[in-house]
């Protein structure tokens, strides 16, 4: 069994532990996606995964979350001697609401998974805080797809552990809704340990206290890119660009300016 | 698009739609009738091979004591063969969908069933329960228990993978991930197993009473055949179809109220 017992933290508590990767390797059907690869999360600092599509950022990022099962390797230690699992709370591309549930009642849907007491209180607060106070009582299909992560965004602060692994949470959002729930991001989850998987490199520089690029096939990460300054940066700085071509550029792509 | 959200537009679309609701299974009933009457005409077949209509509904009218008398038996027959189908399905796609090894053994089983002919059972049933209801429950809710068993089994096993994913994460026990999460997800596959299962039901009644039984639609549809009463046996019939459509209807609506967010039943609302 999962454990699941773990200390109550709140929102602004600093996650205080570093959580590494070391020789993770995972294969699917005899095809390595990643091998012998490290990756450290630093503790109360948002690290970013940028890469193309299909090049096994997810399953990186489930890696960290346990999810992952097959030809798997390797070994995930945190500072603090302290198992990962039962540590992590989980916010995917699609909202993965229930439909049947309201806002309020996903929300506390980790509490009612577990048997314990939910506390509304403290989810109408957090669904306060990422704008949807009017629509607590609303089922998922009438709301909008920002507020539907929003939503999914509050059920992950509920569960309230200290290290947040968020799969392209934003992706599927238009570019306006995007940038607010990026900044609403940035804000509700300072101070936690976070592993964002994204293939913006905006978004990354934008949120991501060390962002690396994973390529390749079985795929390597490069060294992290440090964007100075606190997160949510802002988008027009000159240093913030220089960066984003730089990582356009370990991306691979042609910044010549085209040759057609 | 602002089209669409004018609501006195939608409105107007919506009770249009609504009047053309009401009215289409009356346009129905009426082209059948009027189809039913020209093919008398046409055939000029005697009364006692195609009655008309109107023969038909006299008979209804003359005889409604005693097909009243026996439609009870008939429609409480389905009724409760619904139910105990039902019950039975969804008893046996649980355990088949939380374990693998009760899935192995049940399924092939499950399948021998279903090639058995339900008309080669229905003596063995009436000759091991009797002539009575037990026989006919039986035989309806045997016909049930398949579609309801493999709707809810396939939705029970096609929980989306992200769902499962998040579960595990938050910790959740596997009771407590059926209850709060595969069970819901499922309701919409156990409900279309269940409509199907509406409009079947009433066959394997009808059936158990042909084989043998001294109530019901179905025996005095056999006895008036026998006799050539052709009005009573298309009064009979009615009757079968009246109940089916009515209890398919009110089935329908139930479940569409109990299943408010399934995807189907928001349709009517845009």
């Amino acid at each position: 069994m999962r454990n699941t017992a773990q200390a109550p933290q709140t929102a602004q508590n600093l996650t205080k532990f570093d959580v590494a990767l070391r020789g993770g390797s995972v294969a699917f059907n005899g095809t390595d996606i990643f091998h012998d690869l490290d990756l450290t999360l630093r503790a109360g600092s948002f690290t970013c995964l940028l890469g193309p599509s299909g090049v096994g950022k997810s399953t990186l990022l489930r890696y960290f979350a346990g999810l992952v099962e097959g030809d798997v390797s390797g070994t995930i230690t945190c500072s603090d001697n302290t198992p990962l699992a039962g540590r992590v709370a989980y916010m995917a591309q699609q909202d993965l609401l229930l439909p049947w549930r309201s806002v309020l009642e996903n929300v506390v849907l980790g509490a009612v998974l577990r048997g314990e007491k939910p506390e509304h209180d403290k989810a109408s607060q957090l669904i306060t805080e990422v704008g949807l106070a009017e629509a607590a009582h609303l089922r998922p299909a009438e709301l909008s797809g920002g507020m539907k992560q929003r939503a999914a965004l509050a059920r992950t602060l509920m569960e309230d552990r200290p290290v947040v692994l968020m799969d392209e949470p934003f992706s599927a959002l238009d570019p306006l809704n995007r940038l607010r729930l990026q900044e609403l991001a940035a804000r509700v989850l300072r101070g936690k340990t976070v592993l964002l998987v994204t293939h913006d490199p905006l978004e990354a520089l934008r949120l991501g206290d060390h962002v690396h690029v994973l390529s390749g096939s079985p795929a390597r990460l490069q060294d992290a890119i440090t964007p100075k300054g606190q997160s949510p940066r802002n988008i027009a700085d000159p240093g913030i660009l220089a960066q984003q071509a730089e990582l356009l550029g370990q991306l691979g792509a042609d910044l010549s300016g085209g040759t057609a | 698009m602002s089209k669409q959200n004018n609501p006195h537009t939608n409105r107007k679309a919506l009770s249009e739609r609504r009047w053309l609701v009401l009215a289409r299974p009356l346009i129905i009933i009426v082209a059948l009738i009027i189809t039913w009457q020209m093919l008398v005409i046409v055939t000029g077949a005697p009364k006692y091979m195609l009655p008309t209509p109107a023969d038909v509904w006299a008979t209804l009218i003359a005889r409604h004591d005693v097909l009243f008398d026996h439609a009870q038996y008939t429609i409480a027959e389905t009724v409760i063969g619904l139910f105990a189908g039902a019950a039975l399905g969804t008893l046996a796609a649980i355990p088949m969908a939380l374990f693998s090894p009760v899935r192995f053994w049940l399924m092939p089983i499950l399948l021998v069933s279903q090639a058995i002919p339900f008309f080669a059972l229905a003596p063995l049933l009436v000759l091991w329960l009797g002539f009575g209801l037990a026989s006919k429950i039986a035989m309806a809710a045997l016909i049930i228990f398949f579609p309801v068993t493999v709707a809810f089994f396939d939705g029970l096993s096609r929980t989306e993978t992200g769902w499962l994913d998040l579960a595990r994460t938050m910790g959740a026990s596997r009771w407590r991930l059926l209850t709060h999460i595969r069970l819901p997800a499922a309701l919409p596959a156990f409900a279309s197993g269940f409509r199907v299962a509406t409009a079947v039901a009433p066959i394997g009644a009808v059936i158990g009473e042909w084989v043998g039984s001294s109530h019901g639609l179905g025996y005095l549809m056999l006895h008036a055949n026998a006799r050539v009463q052709i009005d009573m046996v298309f009064a009979c019939l009615l009757i079968l179809c009246a109940f089916s459509i009515t209890q398919y209807f009110i089935v329908d609506r139930v479940l569409r109220a109990a299943l408010p967010w399934q995807p189907d039943s928001l349709k009517p609302a845009r």
